[in-house]
């Protein structure tokens, strides 16, 4: 089993002519995705991948046309919260946006607007998710893991990819990956996912990638004290990061004192998270379970 | 990125709040000009990045065009926190009889922007915040509504103010929301907002904090970017699209992914060494881009060894051996670099590398010991 994408996933690519969402298709699709569609306005009619993929001009007209219900978005920041926003009114009930760079005011404004219709964004800033087997909707590689029982939830990008490498080299696989980004406000938090993993019944244990900047590692821990059964090792990235600097992600500051690794270590490990010295140690600490 | 209080003062003052007369300068002679027009009682302000300017002597009252434009050579010849002063602020002087603080900034956690106010203003929020976190009344707003008027109204009477500035609150505290808002900023502020003795409302300060993720939609606010505050590696890098930070250790780091990077300067810790920046070289490991990478982290003197460690996903390990390569051919330096690489064709990769007699790794340990090790003269290939 897995979380939010599997073999049911029926996937539309936005922004599938571009550079980015053609190559990342093309990997969706070999890897065994269902791509049913792609939106590139003032491209409809088009076909993509030797007339693998049909292109629709916008996100309404493909999801009339064939029923897509998720959306992966590879449109440029300053396009990107638009194509959110139409995603959201064509009736997409989850949207998983890859883009980097998005201004925080449209993604408060965004993030806003889909509470208020209850409608699932993954992102922004992000790889995406992967369900071995079943389904890839973003940028993880789809060779560096493979089905099994451990949930990943991770704000990273190539640190997630580390983790799930070094998890298949020792024989573990995961029932989803999920890449909750690095931007300051997105989508779906640590505590949904955390959430959904408890719920679902091919999940045995939880890794959790965070990093510097914010409390939702820390509302987490809160979250995996009251409500999770299945045990939860971490790993924090930023022990080493100075204040008041942006580490690359824009969520990666620690603004006022506020946000520190240390704080993420402590307030998970108090809960009995398990918390890696280093992401190569996870592996080691997932066999003590 | 950071805007100067004259920057930031302007913009405020395109949104209808009042703000003092008075004038940016360069230099003590026109200090002393901009002091004569404004009657000779002015506040010499120095303008840099930091906080603690008031602290440091950077913040001087003159009562005579004279004294304006001695305090001027004085503070234009400052550095304060290692910042040079290359303007100053001529501000006339006002007679201040309450001071109060009003800002607006991003509440992350609650996912909206937020406004403050503070009766005790002229002391920095995290203070307020601290010491007397009640006088603080916040209200979140709504980023799809805006800011409401009755928004300001509550703010007013929260802080207990005098019934006549109500109506002049409501304008600065709309006006505050209309900068904050079309500048695509993270944080404005006026701390002091004050009570003039003359009964007037006032910005005598202003500091704004802008996105820098909405720039492109800002290129007149992001002329004004002042490079002065940031080591100019990192401008450089900028230019490049490298996410740079320097830091003050001696073991160089080139890592795809900011997470990654996070992590590999942590590891570098974990095991002794100091790392001399975080540096993200994003996707696709081409030639240009390691090259450049590779010109930043060494114009550091203090670097003694450079550590890659690069995930190949949709980067091929052996793409990535050969672009350093080709960058090595092009920056010739004698400091060892090693190199971890995972992921597609890595061993491909590894293998070309030690070909050309780089030190390879393939866990991140085994990398950051090697470094380390090298840093210190010990490893030899």
């Amino acid at each position: 089993m897995s979380i939010l994408v599997d073999k049911n996933t029926r996937l539309l690519v936005q922004g599938i002519t571009g550079n980015e969402g053609l190559f990342h298709t093309q990997h969706m699709l070999a890897y065994g995705t269902n791509v049913v569609a792609g939106v590139t306005p003032g491209k409809g009619g088009e076909w993509v991948l030797e007339g693998k993929v049909p292109v629709f001009d916008s996100v309404r007209i493909a999801h009339e046309a064939t029923g897509v219900n998720t959306s992966v978005i590879f449109v440029p920041a300053r396009f990107a919260a638009d194509a959110i926003y139409e995603a959201a009114d064509a009736g997409i009930l989850l949207i998983v946006c890859i883009t980097e760079g998005i201004p925080v005011q449209d993604m408060m404004r965004v993030r806003n607007y889909l509470d208020q219709k209850g409608i699932r964004l993954v992102g922004p800033n992000c790889p995406g998710l992967l369900t071995p087997g079943e389904a890839k909707v973003g940028i993880i590689p789809g060779d560096i893991s493979m089905p099994g029982n451990i949930g990943v939830v991770s704000r990273s990008g190539t640190l997630t990819y580390e983790v799930l490498y070094a998890l298949k080299l020792v024989g573990l696989g995961t029932t989803t990956c999920i890449g909750i980004g690095g931007d300051p406000i997105y989508g779906t938090s640590f505590i949904d996912v955390l959430g959904m993993f408890e719920a679902d019944p091919h999940t045995d244990k939880i890794v959790l990638i965070g990093e510097i900047g914010g409390t939702d590692e820390e509302k987490a821990a809160e979250f995996i004290a009251d409500h999770l059964t299945k045990p939860v090792t971490a790993f924090i990235a930023g022990q080493t990061a100075p204040p008041g600097k942006r580490m690359g992600h824009a969520g990666a500051i620690v603004e006022s004192g506020s946000g520190t690794a240390a704080d993420k270590i402590n307030a998970l490990q108090d809960v009995g998270v398990q918390v890696a010295s280093h992401p190569e140690e996870i592996a080691e600490l997932l066999a003590l379970f | 990125m950071k805007l100067h209080e004259y920057q930031s003062k302007q913009i405020f003052s395109n949104y209808g709040i009042p703000i003092p007369s008075g004038r940016v300068a360069a230099n003590a002679a026109d200090a002393k000009q901009i002091a004569e027009e404004l009657g000779g009682h002015v506040v010499i302000k120095s303008q840099i990045l930091v906080g603690g300017r008031g602290k440091a002597g950077g913040i001087r009252l003159a009562k005579s065009p004279q004294q304006a434009e001695d305090l001027a050579t004085k503070i234009l010849g400052m550095e304060i926190k290692g910042l040079p002063v290359r303007k100053i602020l001529v501000d006339e002087a006002a007679s201040i009889e309450t001071e109060i603080y009003l800002g607006i900034t991003n509440d992350r956690s609650e996912r909206k922007p937020v406004m403050m106010a503070s009766s005790a203003g002229g002391v920095e929020i995290e203070q307020i915040a601290k010491e007397t976190p009640d006088k603080i009344v916040k209200v979140h707003i709504d980023p799809l509504l805006g800011l409401r008027d009755y928004h300001v109204r509550d703010m007013a009477a929260g802080i207990d103010l005098p019934r006549e500035h109500w109506r002049t609150f409501g304008q600065i505290g709309r006006g505050l929301w209309q900068a904050y808002l079309r500048s695509d900023a993270t944080l404005a502020e006026i701390n002091p907002l004050v009570i003039t003795s003359q009964n007037r409302l006032l910005a005598l300060d202003g500091k704004m904090v802008l996105d820098d993720n909405a720039l492109f939609r800002h290129p007149d606010l992001a002329e004004m970017r002042d490079v002065d505050v940031e080591p100019k590696a990192e401008t450089e890098a900028r230019k490049y699209s490298l996410s740079f930070i320097k830091l003050d250790g001696y073991i160089g780091c080139m890592v795809n992914g900011a997470g990654l990077a996070m992590a590999t300067m942590d590891i570098i810790k974990l095991h002794g060494g100091k790392p001399a920046n975080f540096l993200d070289i994003g996707g696709g490991a081409s030639s240009e881009k390691v090259a450049a990478a590779l010109r930043i982290i060494l114009s550091d003197a203090n670097v003694k060894a450079v550590l890659f460690n690069i995930f190949g996903g949709i980067t091929r390990g052996d793409e990535v051996a050969r672009g350093i390569l080709a960058a090595l051919r092009e920056v010739k330096t004698n400091v060892p670099m090693i190199t971890r690489l995972v992921g597609t064709n890595a061993e491909e990769g590894r293998r070309i590398l030690s070909e050309a007699n780089m030190i390879t790794a393939e866990t991140l340990v085994d990398a950051a010991k090697k470094a380390i090790s090298a840093a210190q003269g010990g490893e030899q290939v």
